[in-house]
């Protein structure tokens, strides 16, 4: 359970971003209009906002607020609306960009990074909804003189032609292996379903990870 | 996406709160499956997100003697790894197995799928054939409703506003009964329904005791076709009663014609998928017998 519910209303305004006045109110005005006297409110936001440094009062938001997250078991600080995704995150604020933004709608897969030990769409995962869960990016998972054992399978397997999809089937791929560490051939065929690629190298995919899965037994590599 | 403002309550009290906050638009998020893609697209729009992830009753999964208890939260993937709700509901198991990819499975909630409304939404059938309920909290105290009542038009459920769908019952199984969920997609998965079929039935030697059966993707909304399940009770378990069923659902349905089967097609395909499921709810219900 994280600290999500204690992000602070950031001092910093972003130019891009419109005014809370833009709904007809007021942040401080809202505020008076719903907090006095709403128990519920009292209770819940307030209180947490309490808890964490100067109140400024109001909603976190609209402006860039101050989020940490925990990316291939490093926290890192960084400063970014509610509305930005995990991916937007990750390749626009923090410069790494091995997680892929191609559909941007939860359906291609090349984004896909590993969240609290399961695979999701980076691009469908608000950053500031992954405070205080474990994220493990492509970067994480081995080097160029290191690379993870799935990687170096994808090699030998030819699973890539443009290879813009790959970051993301390596990381599906890592996190089924991680729950399936003895897949058959139809298990990976289901497990990789959420991940697509436009140059059809569905075959090579597929050998790949069932290489993969016979080098890592015994725990060589994780 | 349009900017917003973001509040993650941990309690049922606080988030009751922030969507009745006046004058906004808010919006509750769970996994985000559906609602980010909405936002982003602009086909709903939110200037307070409400992220409802952190609270104790929303991510409760209980099994009991009682029956079964899923907080409206709580993602697919927790669901069908849990083996006693595997052995115990396996209809259920059917529907949030094939949701999405695992991607998405490590993410989409029951309570979204039932919020978000959709027509071709695959865990309401069986909830509904299950007789669930579900539990809401709001400005004026508690209260439940049957699944089948939930939702109201595409995209609309029965929620008013400051309201939270906080989590979703099933009675214990009965024995003899069994229930299954089949759906038909032209892919082996990650599409909408053409149609899904949802049947549950409760046997008592040769003959149905209960019956319910509900349809995806044939109507405005999910469709619980009560008159289906009526004509199985007392019956005896056969397939002129599985037939005569099918045909009332057959004739229930109210689809349309898109892109993905003609009105005629899928009439055709809910007595099919109806006839299926009711088999698969039978072979099911005489092992639990
Ligand atoms: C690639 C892809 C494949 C998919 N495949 C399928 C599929 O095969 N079958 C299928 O049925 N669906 C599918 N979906 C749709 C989606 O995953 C499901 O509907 C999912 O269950 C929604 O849950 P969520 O937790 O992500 O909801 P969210 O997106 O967080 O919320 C959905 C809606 O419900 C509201 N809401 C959520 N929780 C509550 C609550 N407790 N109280 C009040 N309102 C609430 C939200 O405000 C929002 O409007 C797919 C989606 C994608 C992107
Ligand atoms: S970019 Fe996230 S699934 Fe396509
Ligand atoms: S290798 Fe080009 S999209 Fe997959």
């Amino acid at each position: 359970m994280g600290t999500k519910g204690r992000c602070l209303v950031s001092s910093r305004k972003d130019p891009d971003v419109p005014k809370t006045g833009q709904s007809g109110l007021s942040r401080r005005g809202f505020m008076q209009g719903i907090g006095v006297g709403s128990g519920a409110l009292g209770a819940g936001i307030l209180e947490n906002e309490a808890q964490a440094a100067p109140p400024p009062g109001g909603f976190s938001g609209p402006a860039a607020v101050p989020i940490t997250l925990r990316i291939n078991g490093k926290s890192t600080n960084l400063t970014v609306e509610p509305r930005v995704t995990l991916v937007d995150a990750l390749r626009n604020h923090l410069d790494m960009t091995g997680a892929k933004k191609v559909c941007d709608r939860a359906t291609c897969g090349a984004c896909t990074v590993i969240m609290s030990g399961k695979v999701v769409y980076a691009c469908s995962v608000l950053a500031i909804d992954a405070q205080g869960k474990d994220i493990q990016t492509i970067e994480g998972i081995g080097s160029g003189n290191k690379p993870h054992p799935v990687s170096v399978a994808f090699v030998h397997n030819d699973a890539q032609q443009c290879g813009y999809c790959t970051p993301g089937f390596v990381m599906a791929a890592k996190g089924f292996l991680d729950r399936n560490p003895n897949p058959t051939f139809e298990q990976v065929e289901k497990g990789l379903g959420g991940n697509l690629c436009r140059c059809g190298t569905y075959v090579g995919v597929r050998q790949a990870v069932l290489e993969a899965a016979k080098e890592m037994k015994g725990g060589k590599n994780a | 996406m349009k900017w917003f403002d973001y509040e993650c309550p941990r309690t049922v009290e606080a988030a009751v709160g922030l969507l009745s906050a006046p004058g906004r638009k808010v919006r509750a998020l769970a996994g985000g499956t559906d609602l980010l893609v909405q936002l982003r697209a602009g086909r709903r729009e939110a200037d307070l997100v409400v992220d409802i992830k952190e609270i104790g009753e929303l991510n409760e999964l209980r099994l009991d003697s009682s029956g079964l208890t899923i907080g409206a939260a709580v993602p697919c993937y927790r669901i069908y790894n849990d083996p006693a709700i595997c052995r115990a509901y396996p209809g259920l198991i059917d529907a949030v197995s094939l949701i999405g990819g695992t991607q998405i499975q490590g993410r989409a909630s029951l309570g979204g799928n039932l919020a978000n409304a959709a027509p071709s939404a695959d865990a309401v059938p069986i909830l509904i054939a299950l007789g669930a309920q579900c539990l809401i909290a709001g400005p004026g105290g508690p209260r439940s409703l049957p699944v089948e009542d939930f939702c109201v038009a595409p995209g609309r459920n029965a929620l008013a506003p400051g309201e939270l769908l906080v989590s979703i019952h099933l009675a214990p199984p009965l024995p003899g009964s069994g229930a299954a969920y089949l759906r038909f997609i032209p892919r082996n998965e990650m599409d909408i329904a053409v149609v899904g079929a949802g049947a549950s039935v409760v046997l008592k030697g040769n003959v149905f005791a209960a019956a319910r059966i509900a349809l995806a993707s044939v109507a405005p909304v999910p469709l619980f076709v009560a008159d289906a399940g009526d004509s199985l009770i007392g019956k005896p378990v056969d397939e002129a009663s599985i037939n005569a069923a099918a045909e009332i659902a057959r004739a229930a349905a109210k689809p349309i014609t898109d892109m993905r089967g003609t009105a005629e097609y899928r009439r055709h395909l809910c007595g099919v998928m109806t006839r299926r499921a009711i088999a698969r709810a039978i072979a099911r219900g005489k092992e639990t017998n």
